[in-house]
């Protein structure tokens, strides 16, 4: 590995098969870039290839879809094994996975599926999640879902169960703003109050990701998390309430259907680059004019 | 109070029976028996897991049509699901399952071409492993040459149909699709990946036999025999070298190595 492992706070872009040559030919200024870990789980072959020639030149991160953490039954220990062997492999800046699950009864979803948020699914989750990091050797990142519906039995908010997780797991947190905006809307809350009651201090990594616009039954408006258009202007607002709090955070550009020539991604990743440096500056504006203040009261 | 598990058990039969009504204990809208937004999910696992299978299969799903191969996907997919969290090789059994699908019943090549495309992934996603020139032939002495073994590449994969496979496939993928089929005659192919990309090479008569010996660890004399038996004309030299060009012979152990290292 020649580059550094460490993800820099600032944008990188989900790898995509279609853009390995794009990447290698131009080694375009792109800080880090995000895999999913089970499609490099092959023996051999170009995926491998390609990755190992990239992670020479960037830093990676490892995000996995299929740990199915939120699952009542156990985690699949052979796939957590093959987790790990990637991690060796790859030394991965940061490692992620999904509040959410995946498998049932050993048949694989491919889908996220919406856990409740009971306190014994916080316990499962946990439990889960700290044999996860006892295997990898490592803290992981925990990513807020996008849900479609909700269960009658939750006893709490989303944002309690995280916060829990956190506290008894010492995971860090995965923002994925555009989830946000998706589940906001699907279950009729607010979006910004969401961002607002985040545990940025808690967030090691931010995803941002377009989303398709559809109906449900009753004619309200059902987001769906499509990742396969460009980010939406909502989202980018929320992510910059997000970094004027927070301060700049690595953020990847998700974009895994209907994927797009690589100079598309490139230019939603510079727009996240520029309003990270554009929030960065107004934050600096604000604590001088906050110190000036505070020096023109005491003084 | 429903527990995690209860509920989940719930909520996975209701994901894989379209029949089924949402799960209980879902919220508002999502309670109607065709909820839309229970539909998301069943949407996104459907849809998903169908992209995958195209991407697969180019070849069945130009024969058949893309209509036909959704249908068909969509029933593979609900009766063999995968049972794994890595989706790169799912798929394995549906030649197999195509072999038996009744609307698919007048395309009976159709699960030949199946196993083809899948062995094709499957050779993708193989060990990687150096093959070796046939020049490292030269080192083993005549009289040893009967009793060698060579082992092969890890992403080689032999298949042998009652079809023209090889020229199906050609014809099937783009790559040659004027080009004269002519079903009465079986085809045995290797699929190998000696490097990054892909190879489906026709085998010559006895070459099956040949090659397959080999891969199950019998001696050069002992798979030529073989190949023989199928094939009177069989000729030992230009195989070895046909086997060595395409990339597929990564060690040679002569006996006396084979004895060293006992």
């Amino acid at each position: 590995m020649a580059v550094s492992a460490a993800i820099p706070a600032r944008a990188g872009v989900g790898l995509k098969a279609q853009h390995y040559d794009a990447v290698l030919g131009e080694r375009p200024d792109v800080g880090w870039f995000e895999v999913h870990a089970e499609n490099y789980m092959g023996a051999g072959g170009p995926p491998h290839h390609y990755l190992a020639a990239i992670r020479r030149d960037y830093p990676l991160s490892l995000h996995g879809v299929g740990l199915s953490i939120g699952a009542d039954g156990p985690l699949d220990e052979a796939h957590l094994a093959r987790f790990r062997t990637l991690v060796e492999r790859y030394e991965p800046g940061l490692v992620s996975e999904h509040l959410a699950w995946s498998t049932h009864n050993g048949v694989f979803f491919n889908d996220l599926l919406p856990v409740a948020y009971t306190a014994e699914a916080v316990a499962r989750v946990s439990e889960h999640i700290d044999r996860i990091q006892e295997v990898l050797g490592r803290r992981i990142l925990l990513e807020n879902p996008s849900t479609y519906v909700a269960f009658e039995n939750s006893e709490m908010s989303e944002l309690d169960f995280l916060r829990t997780v956190v506290l008894r797991t010492g995971c860090g947190l995965l923002l994925d703003v555009n989830n946000v905006l998706v589940s906001a809307t699907n279950q009729g809350y607010g979006a910004d109050d969401y961002i607002d009651g985040f545990p940025l201090d808690s967030v090691g990594e931010i995803h941002l990701g377009g989303h398709a616009r559809d109906r449900d039954d009753a004619g309200d408006s059902l987001l769906i998390d499509a990742h396969d258009r460009a980010v939406n202007d909502k989202v980018w607002a929320l992510y910059a309430r997000t970094i004027a709090r927070g301060g700049a955070k690595p953020s990847l550009i998700e974009w895994d259907n209907d994927v797009p020539a690589w100079r598309m991604l490139f230019a939603e990743m510079r727009t996240a680059d520029r309003l990270m440096s554009t929030q960065a500056a107004l934050r600096r504006d604000r604590l001088e004019a906050g110190s000036e203040a505070e020096r023109a009261k005491a003084g | 109070m429903q527990k995690l598990a209860d509920q989940q058990a719930a909520f996975a039969a209701a994901l894989i029976d379209p029949a089924l009504p949402a799960p209980p204990g879902v919220r508002r809208q999502a309670k109607l028996p065709q909820s839309r937004r229970f539909d998301v999910y069943r949407n996104n696992m459907m849809a998903s897991l169908i992209e995958a299978m195209e991407a697969t299969f180019p070849a069945v799903r130009r024969l058949v049509g893309s209509d036909f191969f959704k249908a068909a996907a969509k029933t593979y997919i609900r009766r063999e699901p995968p049972r794994s969290p890595v989706l790169l090789t799912y798929g394995e059994t549906f030649g197999s399952f195509l072999d038996d699908f009744a609307p698919a019943k007048g395309v009976p090549y159709l699960g030949d071409v199946a196993r083809l495309e899948w062995a094709r992934l499957d050779a993708y996603h193989a060990a990687d492993v150096e093959p070796l020139p046939i020049a490292r032939l030269a080192a083993v002495h005549e009289s040893e040459l009967e009793s060698t073994k060579l082992r092969l590449h890890p992403s080689l994969r032999l298949l042998r149909s009652r079809f023209p496979l090889a020229s199906l496939w050609a014809a099937s993928n783009g790559t040659a699709p004027s080009a004269e089929v002519n079903m009465q005659c079986g085809e045995a192919v290797a699929v190998l990946r000696p490097a990054l990309a892909v190879d489906v090479r026709l085998l010559p008569p006895g070459g099956y036999e040949f090659i397959s010996q080999l891969a199950a660890g019998e001696t050069l004399g002992e798979a030529a025999d073989r190949a023989v038996q199928s094939n009177v004309g069989f000729d030992l030299a230009t195989h070895l070298q046909g086997l060595f060009e395409l990339g597929a012979v990564v060690a040679i152990d002569t006996p006396r190595r084979e004895l060293q290292k006992a």
